[in-house]
């Protein structure tokens, strides 16, 4: 009872990276409250999957396995993760800012209401006091919560941060996007507890109504997420050519390619290799922005890369204010001596 | 078919000028235009197609916010919607995701009936996503999220088949009418307004928006026009719980909310000439940042 869960999204039989990545920040959560994580996993064809979440320090991984349950479908997984709750009245619930997830967490939302933050950046404990109402006299009642979970969002546009709290109802429930948290194996030969649950008690055939005619789905082609070294560029590289250039970088430093909305929307490359806010979140070792200006966007996208490089031939771009390095200079100028003095000085 | 479409008028974050917050770190809201929900538009087009499929079909477009927000529905009546519903009322202030789900959901309810129920997949002041789930779970419908295109509908076997976007690819689902669709923005954009029908709807207004002196102009033209009275409603028409709307009726609550502030780090400043990128290129090898 009052543990940290999180709902792994299943693609085949394979643990969705996010999902990793929420067990990671759900064992720290719960070693903060002192209490045990716990996961769902639900799909088909589910055998062993306990092994591919374990380490990540669960203290029990609740399988659900029936034909059916994958694809995944609105109304299923809803009623197996509403009817579980109910038993488990979890604390937490922690679920990806994937399709997925945002399809899934606002129904069991309503189902249970609950309160859900969607596409947190951060997650905290803490303890606050706050108005909770009006005495007979109209003067606010306040109350004191403890170990409540601080769900932090960017909203405005990116233009303010907020702080949720949901302190009367249960459980707090959150989405994080893909790469925002940091997937780390706790230890490999973590034992948890494995509870294979009988679909049918949690799931009336009634609820299986959408049917999966077609799917098609494609792994990633560029490795964004886990690449050390990337290379991004902006709206300042003018042109699909421009591009070429930093691809021409990114293979002699051994690096990836990536770029800003203003880019991707120019149609300078491919939308895959967007990052910031609504594309792919990256934590390189280095991170060269070439004529990127620093939307906010952009930034939340990649500002907990270890070393930053700003190139832009103006001095004032907002992201030269989070930049290690700045050269002032414009790219058709730098980036080719940066290919040129790397090849002269490596090995 | 008798169709619903959610509508939200937001202001538009998209291209925030310097302007968009105040100096206490608050948004300024009057520095951003007001806007349809630009999701919202790519559902409207999907209903106006289904419409068009279906002769007789009807639109029916709902919003809830100020009185002002009546300007959605007549943008969608001018694209070619059949008539709306606006719900404002004091009492629904404040709502979170689940508390506009509900009121939203009441709404629906009254008008009765409906085959399917058509929104943006989320809105661009909050991103969440959520409200189009949650309108279907408490109205106990199914829901396709992030749909691209409704390929057929049967109203004979009540079965509608759409494809939608998923993480990394697409799929195309069956489901049951009735329900709830949330539509993506890569959907087909919404068709411009109709110009006859601008002529007919340009002074289609709710009660709330007609103020002491041109009330009596609003009745005559209402009087030989009925369809220039968009519908009102608050939260006793919708026969709301005043516990599930507003501030009451939301779980979550805005602990915090901070500017966000560029803090500038210690940072090294250089030139474009050979010797500057020459230099650094030697000191990240050197501290085998890079190669």
């Amino acid at each position: 009872m009052n543990n940290v869960f999180v709902y792994c999204e299943i693609e085949g039989t394979t643990v969705a990276d996010v999902s990793i990545e929420l067990l990671t920040k759900g064992r720290k959560l719960a070693n903060t409250l002192g209490v045990q994580l716990e996961c769902i996993c639900a799909g088909s064809g589910l055998e062993g999957v306990e092994k591919q979440v374990m380490k990540y320090g669960v203290d029990k991984v609740h399988v659900f396995d029936a034909e059916g349950l994958f694809p995944y479908t609105s109304n299923p997984h809803t009623a197996l993760v509403v009817n579980l709750f109910k038993e488990e009245q979890p604390q937490i619930c922690l679920m990806g800012a994937t399709v997925i997830g945002r399809d899934l967490g606002p129904r069991v939302s309503s189902a249970l209401f609950s309160g859900l933050t969607a596409d947190c950046t951060e997650l905290e404990i803490g303890d606050f006091d706050m108005t909770v109402g009006r005495d007979a006299e109209g003067k606010p009642v306040k109350k004191h919560f403890e170990q409540q979970l601080y769900q932090i969002r960017p909203a405005f546009g990116g233009n303010i941060v907020a702080t949720i709290v949901n302190p009367e109802h249960r459980p707090q429930m959150a989405t994080v996007r893909s790469g925002v948290m940091k997937a780390e194996v706790l230890d490999e030969n973590y034992k948890g507890e494995v509870v294979k649950h009988d679909v049918a008690k949690y799931v009336p055939e009634a609820e299986y109504v959408v049917k999966v005619l077609d799917r098609h789905v494609e792994a990633s082609k560029n490795n964004l997420k886990g690449a050390p070294i990337i290379v991004a560029g902006g709206y300042g590289m003018g042109s699909k050519e421009g591009f070429d250039m930093l691809f021409e970088l990114a293979k002699v430093i051994h690096g990836e390619v990536g770029a800003s909305r203003a880019a991707v929307d120019a149609g300078f490359c491919d939308h895959d290799l967007q990052i910031g806010q609504t594309g792919v979140t990256v934590r390189p070792k280095v991170y060269i922005a070439c004529g990127i200006s620093g939307a906010i966007q952009h930034v939340a996208g990649m500002k907990e890369s270890g070393i930053i490089i700003s190139i832009n031939n103006d001095e004032n771009a907002p992201i030269n204010t989070i930049a290690d390095y700045i050269i002032n200079g414009t790219v058709e100028e730098v980036v080719p001596k940066l290919i040129k003095y790397y090849k002269k000085n490596s090995k | 078919m008798k169709i619903v479409v959610l509508a939200k008028q937001v202001p538009d974050t998209r291209n925030v000028g310097p302007d968009a917050m105040t100096p206490e770190g608050t948004v300024n809201r009057a520095a951003l235009p007001a806007v349809f929900n630009p999701e919202d538009l790519n559902a409207l087009e999907q209903a106006l197609r289904l419409k068009e499929q279906f002769p007789g079909s009807t639109i029916s477009v709902v919003t809830m916010g100020l009185p002002k927000s009546a300007e959605v529905i007549r943008e969608a009546l001018y694209r070619g919607a059949d008539n709306g519903y606006v719900v404002t009322d004091r009492c629904l202030g404040g709502a979170d995701t689940l508390a506009t789900s509900y009121t939203l959901s009441q709404a629906i309810r009254k008008i009765g009936d409906f085959d399917i129920i058509l929104g943006g997949r989320q809105a661009i002041d909050g991103d969440t996503a959520q409200v189009g789930p949650q309108i279907a779970e408490k109205l106990g419908l199914t829901q396709v999220t992030y749909a691209e295109e409704i390929l057929s509908v049967g109203p004979e076997n009540k079965k509608i088949v759409i494809k939608r976007h998923i993480d990394g690819g697409v799929e195309t689902v069956e489901a049951p009418l009735p329900l709830v669709v949330t539509v993506n923005g890569s959907a087909a954009p919404c068709r411009p307004r109709n110009a006859k029908r601008v002529m007919k709807y340009k002074n289609a207004t709710v009660a709330a928006e007609r103020s002491a002196e041109n009330a009596d102009k609003y009745a005559a033209l209402i009087e030989k026009k009925p369809f220039l009275n968009i519908t009102q409603w608050g939260a006793a028409d919708i026969d709301a719980d005043l516990n599930q709307v507003g501030k009451a009726g939301s779980p979550t609550n805005v602990k915090a909310v901070q500017n966000i502030v560029f803090k500038a780090k210690d940072s090294r400043t250089m030139t474009a000439s050979d010797a500057d990128v020459e230099g650094l290129i030697i000191e990240l090898l050197n501290e085998k940042i890079i190669g």
